[in-house]
């Protein structure tokens, strides 16, 4: 039974002294397992599909998990306080329609709108934190409540129609303004040749893991989801920090409400719903990958990548566009056997 | 207790490691039924774990153990159960189900596993629960009985588990801890209890730190040390031989020290009229530099109450508090740390502890802002700070890397001790600090108390346990129904005349 252990993990200072063969090989497989399935899967859809491996497409495949990716690290520091913010997709949503409204409606640059949109996000973030912390209402049920409310507001206030330039308004006349030409490189302009909105992603990722995994305020985030009562008792203000991964949330869902905006170039009623699906996924994925079993900057970001490598792959090979859930759906499940059954068992 | 008497339970060889690490290095171990063995080690000697394995934790140990002669397999916690061993656990929550009612709480075992009716209706579960309870000698009422449980108190809630557990008729009932919640009343009556069950020839495992109770209760005494069977002798106990065998070195038996009069320094902290339960009268105290202040009083004397107003958890509504001549009025904890008071909770899990942090992170999240630069948390500082706490009170764990729940519960609650001891606060209140605690390191804790006091702090100490009180204070407050029953210093406050005050008190 002895086989050759060439599988030897970058063994870190603090990984316990000779465990079993058998419980190495284990550990390995949910520390690596993921990131492994992720580079499997890339090497696949790279080799059997020349288009693949255009540094165009792939680029396309970051920009298009870009939203989903930047919701999901809103939802990934609210599940650190052990929370979950269920209207991240909404608030995206009302981004959208909001950006809409500044510029073609009230006729304003794409700075205006920019800040109009940060805005009503961190008010979204802040009726979530004034509905959990002051009220006590449970994290997910009031988001949720949260969700409908904007989105229903927001139809409201576009008379349930999407916005686009050159449109008749209440009083007869048309629509003043359009999305500038700048706005509109938020999704569709490059650095480099990096589209920005990838940009973006990865400067809103490698901030967010600083913050969460590195500084203090990350540090007590987790302390209160793991144990409020003990966070409280050792000086925390729970309640503040509370709130403020809420507004964080808020303010990076609009974030991705803004590329969304940039995207469609119009005030698409429905946009943002079906992203919270995907945001928690990412989110909950992320748990999974690198084997922590708990919320992580990284692992969401690396989530968002192989659902992002997976879909486009998938849509190369000629796979019906209406198979994706079912695809997203299962990387979902067998990633939540990964964090919660495979981990329950080491520790056991 | 005749040698050819078959053993309820017999150990032999058994032993266990986690990780390359040796918990328990072949013990064996016969317990007769009809008798009380008494298991006295230090924390991390190796109790819980050999507990564990006897209620079919932990799985994977070496050795053989016997019940009645037979060997057996204790390869789950219900196979355990089904052989007749069954164990009450330190932690009275895990054995209660909240939402139930006392009555489904005491069937509850029933209702889990047994293939009989399905549709237990109200009267019969009543009906069952009136003969569990009669079994230990309860009277709770049809009232009681219907009522949630959260409703009872926790030495009620104690007593539940315990007929819960008698109700299957065990071989071998181990109590791990039993007394550490109940007052000493209370704790009588579980004595009683135990010596019925040692008459019936049910053979009991009872662990405890607590000598006085082995003394009274246990027919034989047992000792552990790094997980070696290091003491094993019949009544009458040799105590000194017990201590030498738990501690490698000697150490004087926990005889509780003379109370001496502190050297009345500066008042630091002082309480005027504060009410501690509604309806009562207000109290004064003034916490000076320079002495231990014990409080002493039985569960439901206010001493909770007392720590987490004192620390802004449940700010006092009535009174004025003064720290160092200044007005004092904590609204949250860290209004509390911010003016240096500092406390250590009673209930280490609940209050205290992050589960699945190391012992370095658990010890630093207070003071995360001095250990920090530009936000970001120095790594090197903080393992410094957890290794510092490690070695000054004994921390049994691999290193601070090490996350808590590998440690034993006595070495949690070191960590928990330990995180506040290492700072120089102006009020340091301990709640229990002792829960758990062995020997070494409650001497380890009271040093360090006493030498903060002599540094220019307050030190204010609160438990039930009137000896723990007048080893570690040099004045001891009585304290009952929120209320001071007496409030003395050196010869004033001997043990005689501190135990008749809280019974008066009752």
């Amino acid at each position: 039974m002895t086989t050759t252990q060439s599988t030897e993990a970058p063994a870190k200072a603090a990984t316990p002294p000779a465990p079993g063969t058998a419980l190495r090989v284990q550990n390995f497989v949910i520390k690596y397992g993921f990131i492994f399935v992720t580079v499997a899967l890339f090497l696949y859809f790279a080799l059997t599909e020349g288009s693949f491996r255009e540094s165009a497409t792939l680029l396309d495949t970051l920009r298009y998990v870009s939203v989903a990716a930047i919701l999901g690290l809103g939802v990934t520091l609210t599940m650190a306080v052990g929370g979950m913010d269920m209207s991240v997709g909404a608030v995206a949503g009302l981004g959208v329609s909001v950006a809409a409204q500044t510029m073609v409606v009230f006729n304003q640059v794409g700075t205006v709108a920019i800040l109009a949109v940060l805005v009503a996000g961190a008010l979204a973030g802040l009726l979530n934190a004034l509905l959990i912390v002051v009220l006590k209402i449970p994290d997910m049920l009031a988001t949720l409540g949260t969700m409908f409310v904007i989105q229903g507001s927001k139809l409201i206030l576009v008379d349930g129609q999407s916005i686009t330039p050159g449109m008749t308004l209440d009083d007869g006349s048309t629509a003043p303004g359009r999305f500038t030409d700048g706005f509109l490189k938020i999704d569709r302009g490059t650095v480099l040749g990096v589209p920005v909105s990838v940009i973006v992603f990865g400067a809103l990722t490698v901030a967010a893991w600083v913050f969460l995994a590195r500084t203090r305020w990350g540090r007590i985030l987790y302390a209160i989801g793991a144990n409020p009562e003990a966070s409280r008792l050792a000086g925390i203000r729970v309640g503040a920090y509370r709130a403020l991964a809420y507004v964080v949330s808020g303010v990076l869902a609009s974030v991705g409400g803004l590329i969304l905006a940039s995207r469609i170039g119009q005030g698409d009623v429905s946009a943002g719903t079906s992203q919270l699906l995907e945001a928690v996924a990412v989110a909950l994925v992320g748990t999974s990958v690198l084997g922590r079993g708990r919320p992580n900057v990284w692992g969401t970001a690396l989530g968002a990548v192989l659902i992002g490598i997976i879909t486009t792959g998938l849509t190369i090979k000629g796979l019906p566009y209406y198979t994706q859930d079912v695809v997203e759906g299962a990387v979902l499940i067998l990633a939540l056997v990964f964090s919660f059954t495979l981990s329950k068992r080491r520790t056991a | 207790m005749s040698p050819t008497e078959t053993p309820a339970v017999a150990l032999t060889d058994v032993s266990m490691a986690f990780g390359g690490r040796t918990v328990l290095a072949s013990v064996s171990l016969d317990i007769a039924p009809g008798s009380v063995v008494a298991l006295l080690g230090a924390n991390g000697a190796g109790k819980s774990t050999l507990i564990k394995i006897l209620s079919g934790v932990h799985t994977d140990h070496g050795g053989e153990v016997r019940v009645d002669g037979s060997p057996v397999a204790l390869d789950s916690p219900l196979a355990a159960r089904r052989l007749g061993i069954q164990t009450v656990h330190q932690r009275i929550g895990e054995g209660i189900v909240p939402g139930l009612s006392v009555a489904e709480n005491l069937v509850f075992e029933e209702l889990a596993q047994r293939r009989g009716n399905p549709f237990l209706g109200g009267r019969a579960t009543l009906a069952r629960a009136r003969e569990i309870q009669a079994g230990l000698g309860l009277e709770w009422s049809d009232s009681v009985l219907k009522q949630d449980v959260t409703e009872l108190g926790i030495s009620d809630r104690q007593l539940l588990i315990l007929a819960r557990a008698l109700a299957t008729r065990p071989r071998l009932l181990i109590l791990d801890e039993p007394t550490s919640a109940l007052s000493a009343a209370e704790a009588e009556r579980l004595f009683a209890l135990v010596r019925r069950m040692r008459e019936d020839g049910i053979a009991v495992l009872y662990v405890s730190h607590r000598l006085g109770e082995i003394d009274a209760l246990a027919d034989r005494l047992v000792v552990l040390r790094d997980g070696l069977l290091t003491g094993d002798q019949a009544k009458p106990f040799d105590w000194d031989a017990a201590l030498r065998a738990m501690l490698a070195q000697a150490q004087e038996a926990t005889t509780a020290r003379p109370v001496r009069e502190g050297d009345q320094g500066a008042t630091v902290l002082s309480l005027r009229g504060v009410r501690l339960f509604e309806g009562r009268s207000p109290l004064d105290l003034d916490l000076r530099t320079g002495e231990v202040t014990g409080v002493v009083g039985l569960l439901g004397a206010g001493k909770t109450e007392l720590a987490r107003g004192l620390f802004g958890a449940e700010p006092f509504t009535t009174g004025t508090l003064e720290l160092d001549g200044t007005a004092y009025a904590p609204r949250r904890p860290a209004d509390a740390i911010r003016a240096g008071v500092h406390l250590v909770p009673e209930d280490r899990h609940a209050d205290a502890l992050v589960p699945g942090w190391s012992v370095a992170q658990n010890i630093s999240l207070p003071f995360l802002r001095s250990l920090s630069r530009a936000g970001l948390v120095q790594r090197s500082e903080e393992d410094a700070l957890g290794r510092a706490t490690v070695e000054a009170l004994g921390v049994v764990t691999r290193d601070e890397h090490s996350t808590v729940e590998e440690l034993s519960g006595g070495n949690q609650q070191k960590v928990v001790v330990g995180r506040w001891l290492a700072q120089t606060p102006r009020v340091l209140i301990l709640d229990e600090p002792f829960r758990g605690v062995d020997i070494g390191a409650r001497r380890d804790i009271g040093r360090r108390a006493r030498t903060l006091a002599a540094e220019g702090a307050a030190v204010l100490v609160l438990s039930a346990d009137v000896d723990e009180v007048l080893e570690i204070a040099d004045r001891v407050v009585v304290l009952a129904a929120g209320e001071i029953h007496l409030d003395a210093h050196g010869e004033d406050a001997e043990r005689d005349r501190v135990i008749q005050t809280i019974s008066a008190s009752v």
